[in-house]
């Protein structure tokens, strides 16, 4: 038997402590850990009332990175350099997450992990469109 | 000021998970939309380790009240409507074309160079103008 990718390892330890993060914000706060809820709320003025916890949990998402780079390097992300590709992609996240009030973290860990309707069909159509274009960006047109 | 440290804590969990799990690689995310590729299974393992906590943090919050506070949230009604599916797709697409979805653009951005801000800033122009987006929509389309 080979031995189970380190990946999938790492994937696993870090899902953990992602819902782990879920849970103490749920449970201490009483907040559901949404990502695009949480940034798109401090644009569009919806989350006027809480501001000081949202950006000071999204200060915790960008620095505990910063911590850890020393000991747990990435050299790269294999982002794309295309300019065009990177304005589209941002723009259609951005407009869908709020239309669809919620992403990956708020849908897909949040919500299915309360077996949620809606939680479940976003998460089925989000990974369906996201394969197709993949499939059709790079496979046919050869742009990713 | 408590509230704040359980915000800090969730961010700073949620940030490093992101890292840790694979997911600010954006090969990996799109590795997993590529079934027709080189399949990339990983983000099961993020998402199965994110639903566990989160879990048993919504069987542990029955009945009971958030530590600072309040109530939890309540269960959203399960009306799966067109801004859902909609939005859904979108990001999808979005996800698909970058391997970005928001949580990982903001954990990323220490490291992973220019394409990260560019992607955030699209995706805030796109949070803003969701608001927009879903009033015309709403009214040339009434969703229910």
């Amino acid at each position: 038997m080979n031995a189970i990718p380190i990946d999938w390892i790492l994937g696993l330890c870090g899902g953990l402590m992602i819902g782990l993060g879920g849970a103490v914000f749920l449970l201490a706060n009483g907040r559901i850990m949404g990502a695009s809820g949480l940034i798109g709320g401090l644009v569009d003025g919806t989350g006027r009332g809480n501001t000081a916890e949202r950006v000071v949990f999204l200060l915790g998402v960008f620095l505990l990175p910063v911590l850890l780079t020393p000991v747990f390097r990435i050299d790269t992300t294999h982002a794309s350099q295309n300019v065009i590709v990177l304005i589209a992609a941002g723009l259609l996240v951005g407009v869908g997450t709020r239309l669809a009030n919620g992403c990956t973290s708020g849908h897909g860990v949040c919500g299915m992990s309360r077996l949620s309707l809606r939680g479940f069909v976003a998460t089925i159509f989000y990974i369906m469109a996201g394969g197709l274009t993949v499939v059709l960006f790079r496979h046919i047109l050869g742009v990713i | 000021m408590k509230r704040l440290f359980f915000a800090f804590l969730a961010g700073g969990l949620f940030g490093a998970g992101l890292m840790i799990s694979g997911m600010t690689d954006t090969s990996k995310v799109q590795g997993w939309l590529d079934v027709f590729g080189n399949w990339d299974p990983t983000l099961a393992f993020v998402m199965g380790g994110g639903i566990m906590p989160m879990a048993a943090a919504w069987a542990y919050a029955r009945g009971r009240k958030p530590i600072m506070g309040g109530t939890f949230p309540a269960p959203a009604e399960p009306k799966v409507g067109r801004n859902l599916v909609l939005g859904s797709i979108l990001f999808g697409m979005g996800w698909g074309l970058a391997g970005l979805c928001p949580g990982p653009a903001v954990a990323s951005l220490s490291y992973g160079g220019w394409p990260h801000w560019l992607f955030l800033a699209a995706m805030l122009l796109g949070f803003a103008a969701a608001p927009f987006v879903r009033t015309q929509l709403d009214s040339a389309v009434p969703a229910e």
